[in-house]
């Protein structure tokens, strides 16, 4: 009989908390709560990750050490071909600035712009599982973060901030089931929406580029910096690099393309990530 | 009993952050060892249904806070894990040598059907596919792997004091 009202008695609980935390808004008293038990639980979880951190180091200069063999080669082919590019770019650069400025051109904000005043933030958990495309990072409120700036590594676009405390923040990675980014193929600029491939690997989709676009094998996708089909501007500043494009197909049932992308990033061990603060007032949402 | 909350208080914080921290970002084969699961799974087989669910609660709740997740979410789904095998290893379980293993595959099983009925009810993604088919299978033996340390760890934790023996010989 104990047993079962001490249980019984759990579960309510759990409940009441499921039920009052869902109700209330973000800054009700159970997040309040759950944001001081996360600033509680950080310095802990800093440490811990401070400890292991030279053993994933090993562990992953071991599994690095494999593949640098063909990783060189690959790496002097492509340095080949972006040196010859770089030239080209930074002719192409100044005649932009020039052009730029004889036509007042007013830009949305792009990566370049925002990522000089970027919010490094250790990454403070991994995602737990495949339901729980999310990491906790070491930044929050109190470093400028808000909700809907975006999240990048070097590599490029991780995610976005999708609920902000003190401290800390939620961010939900572009390989969750709800995550969708608007991108362009740099090199033909055909705007498509890129979403996650519903399998387990973390490959993404370019999803909604018509049959007479051009994208090719290789071709980088980057953010677009709009939302497809209208001109309002994407949370996403333009411009941060999502991946590369592995595979075109087409079916005759589908008016748009197959398109597979390799995100340049890793998303299941973030060490550290930046967070793109826009200080631009949030647009209203309809 | 007070010396034995102490030390499953102590001990699930700390499993919570590893597994948080560490053991989450380890991918193998799709999957990832949950090491919160199977210490609780340890600890309510050895101490039994109450305790097992007790501690399934705090533990749960340590994990939402450190994940930002739903608070209570993961509260329910341990407390209830941790009753069923803490009643598990008082009847039918009972110093049988299976019990460890079967539970661990058991609850590794119960836990991702019941995350995965639960996210559905709340209306977030439920990727079932991924879950069941292309993760469970390694996330159960990952978990298999690390039962009979995680095992030996806890019995060691939570062995009653050595009795001193009413009659000592001397001489």
């Amino acid at each position: 009989m104990r047993r079962r009202v001490v249980v019984g008695l759990l579960v309510l609980v759990s409940l009441v908390l499921i039920t009052v935390y869902f109700r209330e808004s973000p800054n009700g008293s159970l997040h309040s709560f759950q944001s001081a038990g996360s600033s509680v639980l950080r310095p802990f979880e800093i440490a811990a990750d401070r400890i292991a951190r030279p053993f994933q180091d090993a562990y992953n200069w071991t599994a690095d050490v494999f593949h640098a063999k063909n990783e060189n080669k690959q790496l002097r082919e492509d340095v080949k071909k972006l040196r010859q590019q770089a030239i080209q770019n930074s002719a192409a650069a100044g005649e932009r600035d020039q052009l730029r400025k004889l036509l007042r051109l007013r830009r949305i904000p792009a990566y370049e712009d925002l990522v000089r005043t970027a919010v490094t933030a250790e990454v403070l958990s991994n995602p737990a599982s495949q339901f729980d495309q999310t990491i906790v990072i070491a930044a929050g409120r109190n470093d400028g973060v808000r909700a809907y700036d975006a999240v990048v590594t070097d590599r490029g676009l991780v995610g976005q901030v999708t609920k902000t405390f003190r401290d800390t923040a939620l961010v939900t990675l572009l390989t969750d089931k709800e995550s969708a980014v608007t991108a362009r193929d740099h090199r033909t600029g055909a705007i498509g929406m890129v979403q996650h491939s519903q399998g387990a690997e973390d490959l993404l989709f370019l999803d909604r580029v018509g049959k007479d676009k051009t994208v090719d094998k290789g071709d980088v996708v980057i953010t677009a910096g709009q939302q497809s089909g209208h001109r309002l501007s994407s949370i996403y500043p333009r411009n941060i690099p999502i991946g590369q494009v592995t595979k075109v197909g087409q079916t005759d049932v589908d008016p748009f393309q197959d398109i597979q992308v390799m995100p340049y990033v890793d998303f299941s061990s973030l060490q550290y990530v930046q967070v793109l603060v826009n200080k631009k007032p949030l647009p209203k949402m309809p | 009993m007070t010396l034995a909350i102490v030390k499953a208080a102590v001990l699930f914080f700390v499993v919570a952050i590893v597994q948080v921290t560490i053991v989450s970002s380890i991918g193998i084969l799709g999957g990832s060892p949950d090491l919160v699961l199977v210490t609780l799974v340890a600890v309510a087989l050895t101490q039994g249904s109450i305790f097992g669910a007790v501690t399934g609660f705090w533990v749960g709740l340590l994990l939402d806070i450190a994940r930002l997740g739903t608070l209570g979410f993961t509260s329910l789904l341990l407390t209830l894990a941790g009753f069923w095998i803490g009643r598990y290893g008082e009847t039918t379980g009972r110093d049988r040598a299976h019990a460890p293993l079967l539970s661990v595959a058991v609850v590794t099983v119960l836990y991702a059907i019941g995350s995965l009925v639960m996210h559905f009810l709340l209306r977030e993604s439920a990727p079932a596919r991924i879950v069941l088919i292309d993760e469970l299978p390694a996330t159960v033996a990952l978990n298999l792997l690390i039962t009979f340390p995680v095992f030996w760890l806890v019995r060691r934790l939570f062995a009653p004091p050595a009795r001193r023996p009413e009659v000592e010989f001397v001489g």
